[in-house]
């Protein structure tokens, strides 16, 4: 019997459920007591104000740049992108988890997706919120771009340049957003019933009730409304590949070495990914711990997330690999001289600092044991959130400021303003995500119903 | 016909999502067409149970697909083309290759609008008034109760035999549903 146990491999936590789950009832009743109840804990107070304080940067920074110009940033020649794509890449890339987990899991049946898929897909829509704001204010004079990104018929009479990765960019990034949007919706309509159903307000009937569309739970009305969810599923998993792959093209397209590699789509998607899963543990486990969401979140849960974090930080550290191999066999000195100046230039120890963030802490996540600790999850995608904003700047800003021609060479920092605008897009991130979980049904009811065993489906 | 004016139809009430695919076989194969139940999550076959054939939602997301399409790569022939041809490093103006992303992205946009306000529709959504709201209790429905409804319009609805009937399913509570 002992040797048995010892021989036993380490069985990894299977459970979707908690054990204090056991009906319809007390899963409804614990999500819904968390939105339709007065008395709003004083930690939502504290993260719902911090990052509405945050997010006062963010507004200051604008409002300064709308005055003065881009000359508030720390954009030079060469360098003329920063910090503006920077971030755009970064919060795009976080958002791809929140698809990913709400999509391509439920393509592959994933059960476990149902009770983290809600708040990931809210982080997906208020992280691409956050990216939209760094295309739309770059140029300093964001009612111009109107007529250079979006097809609409000007008096002057010009149009969009198809063939510019950034006009596919602005496409492909408005799309994402409506589809998420709208993919977000139809999942919370039945959840939206369900707090019609259940509140004592007055104005909170009023308010769900109308979200809901008079929802009833009609079995025809269902069957429609899983095809939808099927068919919207099937549609986001090439969307949100497209996505990043797009996003890669900007800088792809370009004839910039270290920029204009066939690497780029593959490896900004797994670097999406990557970065997505981080964010969506740094939010879930505080969340989890404020709220006693244990037996919806469970061990299970954060294993998985870590091994799917490992495994897109494994093929990203092939992309940084691959990097280095193809600027040597290239054989092309431009090539060759920026992965050099990469590595070991001014910019040697940012460098360094994302191999350590990226590559080497996640390596901690091959132990079983760290996988379901959620202290040692979350210090871990903090790394992450860090190593890939820095991926970005390496990415961004190596390849620009050692140009062609040496006399042109320059240095590259953000600005004041540049960081109060990008950190203000964090408080912005934090305070749209506390108003979501104060509102909405953070883990989908209708979903985790199919969990227990009496509603399991019959196949 | 003096009942149809005054009445809605019946309601029985279930515990367990079983006892309702249960009843609502039972029910089809009474002969009951106008019939609906309702569930706070999706039944896996109760659909059928009620005599649903088969959503029609994917050939219309197709529809909103290949539409998609057409306008995604029209607009980028239209732009580049005819309305404003620009030389750009000798680059034709039908660049093929270079309308995909944009194409793409449409294709998908319309597709996913399709399948989201085709189900909205096909539902006979938004509808803020429903006589089943008027049931007590069906406030469950959206929370741990099944619900099976028959229509007083079923041409076999009978006030009393189908209560009867109803009941003999082993409901929870069967009750008349006011208009």
């Amino acid at each position: 019997m002992s040797e048995a146990a010892r021989k036993t491999p380490y069985q990894p936590p299977t459970e979707e459920l908690g054990p204090g789950q056991s009906s319809y009832e007390s899963m409804t009743d614990k999500i819904s007591s968390i939105v339709l109840t007065t008395r709003t804990p004083l930690s939502w107070f504290f993260g719902f104000a911090v990052g509405f304080l945050v997010l006062h940067g963010f507004l200051a920074g604008v409002g300064y740049l709308l005055y003065e110009g881009t000359g508030i940033w720390g954009l030079n020649n060469p360098v003329g992108w920063g910090f503006a794509i920077i971030n755009f890449v970064w919060w795009i890339g976080i958002g791809h988890a929140g698809t990913l987990i709400s999509a391509i899991l439920l393509l592959f049946r994933q059960k476990w997706r149902t009770s983290i898929n809600r708040a990931a897909e809210a982080m997906t829509i208020f992280a691409v919120l956050c990216a939209a704001q760094f295309p739309l204010i770059h140029t300093g004079r964001p009612w111009l771009a109107a007529y250079w990104l979006l097809p609409y018929p000007n008096s002057m009479g010009i149009w969009p340049q198809f063939r510019s990765p950034l006009i596919w960019d602005v496409f492909a990034v408005s799309t994402y957003l409506t589809v998420s949007l709208l993919f977000w919706y139809v999942g919370l309509i039945p959840d939206l019933a369900s707090f019609r159903d259940r509140a004592k307000n007055r104005i909170a009937q009023l308010a769900y009730g109308f979200a809901a569309l008079g929802w009833r739970g009609s079995a025809i009305h269902w069957e429609r409304y899983e095809m939808a969810s099927l068919l919207l599923a099937g549609l986001s998993t090439p969307l949100v590949l497209s996505v990043h792959t797009i996003v890669s093209f900007d800088f792809s397209i370009g004839i910039i070495p270290g920029w204009h590699a066939t690497i780029f789509p593959p490896y900004f998607v797994a670097g999406a990914i990557y970065a997505g899963f981080a964010m969506v543990l740094t939010l879930m486990i505080p969340l989890r711990r404020l709220y006693g969401l244990d037996d919806f979140i469970t061990q299970r849960h954060l294993n998985n997330m870590a091994k799917i974090m490992l495994t897109s930080g494994l093929i990203v550290g092939y992309g940084y690999l691959m990097e280095k191999i193809m600027a040597w066999y290239s054989a092309n000195p431009y090539e060759m001289f920026m992965m050099d100046n990469r590595m070991g230039g001014p910019y040697g120890s940012y460098y360094w600092a994302l191999i350590l963030c990226n590559i080497v802490v996640p390596q901690l996540l091959w132990i079983k044991k760290l996988r379901i600790n959620p202290l040692v999850l979350f210090v871990v995608a903090m790394f992450i959130n860090v190593g890939m904003w820095l991926e970005r700047f390496i990415i961004v800003v190596t390849s620009l400021h050692r140009d062609f021609m040496p006399s042109s060479w320059d240095m590259y920092h953000g600005s004041f303003w540049d960081w109060v605008t990008y950190i203000g897009t964090i408080g912005m991130f934090i305070a749209l995500f506390f108003m979501f979980i104060r509102g909405l049904p953070m883990i989908s009811i209708h979903e985790v119903r199919t969990l227990l065993p009496i509603g399991r489906k019959k196949d | 016909m003096e009942t149809a004016s005054t009445s809605y139809g019946l309601m029985a009430e279930f515990e367990k999502p079983e006892d309702l695919l249960d009843a609502t076989r039972r029910t089809f194969s009474t002969g009951y067409r106008k019939i609906d139940a309702y569930s706070p999550m999706p039944i896996h076959g109760l659909a059928q149970a009620l005599g649903f054939e088969q959503t029609r939602l994917p050939f219309l997301v197709f529809a909103g697909g290949v539409i998609g399409a057409i306008v995604g790569y029209g607009l980028c022939y239209w732009v580049s083309v005819l309305a404003y041809p620009l030389n750009v490093g000798g680059r034709p103006l039908h660049s093929g290759p270079a309308f995909i992303p944009v194409t793409f992205e449409i294709t998908i946009l319309f597709a996913a609008l399709a399948a989201v306000f085709g189900m909205i529709i096909a539902n006979g959504l938004p509808m803020p008034y429903h006589p089943v709201f008027n049931v007590p209790g069906f406030s469950r429905a959206s929370q741990d109760r099944f619900f099976l409804c028959i229509e007083a319009e079923d041409p076999q609805f009978d006030r009393d035999g189908t209560r009867r009937f109803l009941e003999s399913l082993n409901p929870h509570e069967v009750s008349e549903i006011d208009r």
